[in-house]
């Protein structure tokens, strides 16, 4: 391919934009001021017929940066699939034609904006470059999992089934994990009725079976480097020898430590030994092996009392603030070992809100209620010993009544804690070069940003528990298990599933050089212009995926196959080096420049709106599709992240007579919607610091808006729009119109 | 009966759950309660219960014998079956207190000036003479549950009524003397000796 750029021009007329736009005057401004080499017009150019003539001028005249001036750039993608070369959509339809209303007051505003948006597609083609891969990858496809619990051996499992190798981690002698020191599992088949066996057994034959899994016991990963694709792992055993292996992508599967119920001295834990842990419970009936199950005076147990929530679900200091999701369900199970030895043990459950998730949750339930087991809804304040037994003192909720109970065993369902290793916000980075291995850490990566993967919340690694489960902030790196969320271990075994076949796809991904998820299949990767750089570490600290290292001379590293392709390293750039081929300050900064500006007089007015892709940029199609019009006036240019919006635009806009600018991202903060997680955020940061600008340029601060816009805003999103025609209009025009 | 009572203590001890689930007619479903409360909201005496029937569950598995069977709770129930209706659990609660209110009655420990049961009574040994109601001895009986003088007071108020119901032919003065009975007397009383001699026989069971 030729390294001279061929801008082909593609203006559709179909869908109603011919009949309402002259595209014959869209097309003469494509060729004379865009100098576009190829300009044509088609009337239906998502048809087979109409890509053809794209493909064809691809293939025999050299065409390799590509315009395509119809549908919004969410419509027709597998139509406009154009491999090699640069390509960008003006928003023709979406944009202009179902956001304005057919009139003839319309009709001059309406033109002008389709003319404008070829413009912008022609100019910001015009500033892009050929997506190719960097070539960093090595291809690597196995899998490391650590942790040999049951996630891990199921993430192990299910990986070979797919034809993948792997390799499985373990820090202590033997697999199994938790789940191995249970003497039955909560039920997951119909009809859910009775406790199963844990199925560990089977599981650990499989792996041992497998000839695609490799297993490290006694052995913990001393130190993670590289990227999808190319993953180097020290694997140090007890003993100390290490080996290196590399892998494609990793799976974390550290399970969760029990909480510690020292904590819970009114509950009478460490004072009875007659008050035991759930985990300790099944301990005892793994020896007592279906047999009656003993308390420490050697008693057998007669009556038993579970007290739920201990420790949980609570604000008290030291206690944890969230449920485990599992312990209600734990609590019927061990209840039923006692009633299925011997009916007429008393068995007693003590809620305060009884949550039994899973398909069969609520089945099992019944089942236990339907063997007796008694289910009172109240709050424990105190158990004492009382001799061979407990006293529970507790307030009943259904007979407000502060009442006890006498028990020769009581339980007490503390919750998981996650296992997640340190927490990179509390303890400090190293500086580049000066690395060292943390016992603490369970990856111990070599990244700029800390050794293990960043935590979302109460110390949990996850990203998005709904939108993009398994995935954590370290592209390629998976967590599944109770080290995302606390679970039980059907729950755990479908993260595991998950998580393996999310870690495959990363590993095939990265051998492609395509992005992992939410921009999956982009080809292009972050560079920059290192004479430029003044090393201020601004990308390597904000990127929100840990992506860029620092090598020794303190210039950032880019990890391609790290990269979600999000942008916000371009954003944070003060002097502007960092840019992705077919993403960069120019490509944005174009669109911006090659909008007409109508002079001062013409009350024509400018917005400029920049959209994060996302959300609110489907948010203002969707509302285009409803027929939601908005001000003729708006420019709006789809951004990767609001992260990734460099202040550079903002103040060139309003430099170049722009009247107001509406920037979209979405929600930030704790319950953030972003697909980057924290682009928004940084993006609200570095806009708080606008008014300077708009003071400098004595401008109204009311000129530059940021809004956190969902993707169900139809009404709303064109709306912001308008609220800023309105308050231009009151404000009045930009003087800096020329 | 208060023999009954002391047997069944002795035979339960202190597991009232077992007892109901044991004596009481559908009482094998208190265990299934779930605690919603969508009974007790829905019932519309509810506000004048002293325990709606979620709390008389709780109550049940708390084992407070003494206090369920001597309330009033259960007799306050019209049978109107929005509790049923409405039981995510599927129990059949109308029916649980009735069978409730059965047992306290059989044990002896019912409130014994309760309105209700004194009903039931009444209209127990008003239908089983003849197989049909005597709706005059009936409300006379009722009327007069209390003594005479407010017996006399109340048939007074109600006279316009009966006096209606007499013109539209809903009410014969003739009942008084005998009343109109089913075709087959013998052999419904005989329906009414054999169940009563199951029933019998369920208390002996009880007492096994």
């Amino acid at each position: 391919m030729s390294d001279e750029k061929k801008i082909g021009t593609y203006i559709c007329k179909g869908c109603g934009i011919g009949d309402r736009i002259n595209t014959s005057q869209m097309a003469t401004i494509a060729e004379r001021e865009c100098k576009s080499n190829v300009t044509k017009e088609h009337d239906f150019l998502c048809s087979a017929e109409g890509v053809k003539m794209i493909q064809d001028d691809i293939d025999n005249d050299g065409v390799n940066h590509v315009a395509i001036v119809a549908c919004s750039r969410r419509a027709k993608t597998e139509a406009f699939n154009l491999e090699n070369v640069a390509i960008t959509r003006g928003n023709i339809r979406e944009g202009v034609l179902w956001v304005r209303p057919d009139t003839d007051e319309a009709q001059e505003t309406t033109q002008e904006m389709a003319e404008d948006y070829t413009r912008m597609a022609v100019f910001e083609v015009g500033a892009m470059n050929i997506p190719q891969t960097s070539g960093q990858s090595e291809g690597r496809k196995n899998l490391l999992v650590v942790g040999g619990g049951v996630s891990g051996m199921t993430a192990a499992v299910e990986a070979a089934k797919a034809g993948y190798a792997s390799t499985l981690v373990e820090k202590t002698g033997s697999l199994g994990g938790a789940a191995a020191k249970a003497w039955k599992r909560i039920p997951e088949h119909t009809p859910y009725a009775d406790p199963e066996d844990t199925g560990v057994a089977e599981l650990i034959a499989a792996v041992e079976a497998s000839d695609k899994i490799e297993v490290h016991l006694n052995s913990t990963i001393t130190k993670t480097s590289g990227a999808p694709g190319r993953f180097s792992a020290d694997i140090t055993t007890e003993s100390g020898s290490t080996t290196t292996e590399n892998f494609g992508a990793i799976i974390q599967t550290s399970g969760y430590t029990e909480y510690d119920a020292n904590q819970l001295p009114h509950l009478g834990y460490g004072k009875s030994k007659n008050v035991v842990t759930q985990a300790e419970l099944d301990a005892m009936a793994l020896e007592a092996n279906g047999g009656p199950i003993k308390n420490a005076d050697g008693k057998e147990v007669q009556s038993v009392v579970f007290i739920q929530c201990a420790g949980q679900r609570s604000e008290e200091e030291g206690h944890l603030p969230y449920c485990s999701g599992h312990c209600c369900l734990t609590s019927i199970k061990q209840a039923m070992y006692f009633k299925d030895n011997n009916p007429d043990i008393d068995t007693t459950v003590m809620f305060s809100d009884l949550r039994t998730p899973g398909a069969g949750g609520e089945d099992f339930y019944r089942s236990g209620q339907d063997k007796g087991v008694i289910f009172t809804k109240g709050i424990a304040s105190e158990v004492t010993d009382s001799g061979g037994g407990c006293t529970v003192k507790f307030k009943d909720l259904i007979l407000d009544e502060e009442t006890t109970a006498d028990a020769d065993l009581v339980v007490l369902a503390t919750g998981q804690v996650a296992n997640a290793g340190v927490d990179i916000d509390e303890v400090p980075q190293d500086e580049p070069g000066q690395w060292e291995v943390s016992v603490d850490s369970i990856l111990n990566m070599d990244y700029r940003q800390g050794k293990d993967v960043p935590q979302l919340r109460h110390g949990f690694n996850d990203s998005h528990f709904i939108c993009f489960p398994y995935e954590t902030r370290r592209t390629g790196i998976y967590a599944a298990g109770p080290v995302r969320r606390p679970m039980d271990m059907l729950q755990a075994k479908e993260d595991a599933t998950g998580a393996a076949l999310k870690a495959i796809q990363a590993a095939e991904n990265a051998d492609l050089g395509r992005a992992a998820h939410p921009r999956s299949g982009d080809l292009s990767f972050p560079s920059f212009r290192k004479e430029g750089c003044t090393q201020c570490k601004r990308c390597t600290v904000e990127c929100p995926f840990g992506a860029i290292d620092e090598d020794e001379e303190r210039y950032p590293l880019f990890n391609e196959a790290r990269c979600r392709r999000c942008g916000t390293c371009m954003g944070a750039c003060p002097v502007r080096v960092i840019s992705f081929e077919n993403y960069s300050v120019d490509t944005v900064g174009n669109q911006i420049k090659n909008v007409e500006m109508p002079d001062e007089f013409d009350e024509k007015p400018r917005i400029l709106v920049l959209a994060c892709e996302n959300d609110a940029y489907p948010a203002l199609d969707m509302a285009a599709m409803k027929g939601n019009e908005y001000s003729a006036f708006a420019r709006v240019i789809p951004i990767r992240c609001l992260g990734s919006t460099n202040l550079i635009w903002v103040t060139d806009a309003l430099n170049s007579g722009y009247d107001g600018v509406v920037l979209m991202g979405c929600q930030k903060g704790e319950n953030y919607q972003c697909h980057f997680v924290k682009g928004s955020e940084i993006a609200n940061v570095r806009m708080s610091k606008v008014d300077d600008t708009l003071q400098s340029l004595s401008l109204e601060p009311e000129r530059v808006a940021t809004y956190e816009v969902a993707i169900t805003d139809i009404e709303r999103a064109p709306q912001l729009i308008n609220d800023m025609a309105e308050t231009i209009e009151k404000i009045g025009m930009s003087p800096f119109k020329f | 009966m208060s023999n009954l009572n002391t047997e069944m203590i002795e035979k339960y001890r202190n597991n009232f759950l077992k007892e109901v689930t044991a004596n009481v007619e559908e009482g094998e479903w208190v265990k299934m309660c779930m605690q919603c409360g969508v009974c007790s909201g829905s019932c519309p005496f509810g506000p004048h219960w002293d325990h709606p029937p979620q709390e008389l569950f709780m109550m049940i598995r708390a084992g407070k014998r003494e206090e369920v069977l001597t309330s009033s709770s259960m007799w306050m129930c019209t049978s109107c079956y929005n509790c049923i209706v409405r039981c995510p659990r599927g129990l059949p609660i109308t029916h649980i207190m009735h069978g409730l209110a059965h047992y306290a009655d059989r044990l002896g420990m019912a409130p014994k000036e309760q309105p209700t049961m004194k009903f039931a009574h009444k209209f127990w040994d008003n239908i089983v003479k003849n197989g049909r109601v005597n709706e005059l001895k009936l409300s006379l009986g009722v009327y007069f549950m209390n003594g005479i003088a407010e017996g006399i007071k109340t048939s007074l108020k109600m006279q316009a009524v009966g006096l209606g119901m007499y013109k539209a032919k809903r009410l014969n003065p003739m009942e008084f003397f005998g009343g109109h009975t089913v075709k087959d007397k013998s052999g419904m009383q005989a329906i009414i000796e054999k169940a009563k001699e199951i029933e019998e026989a369920k208390i002996k069971k009880f007492e096994g």
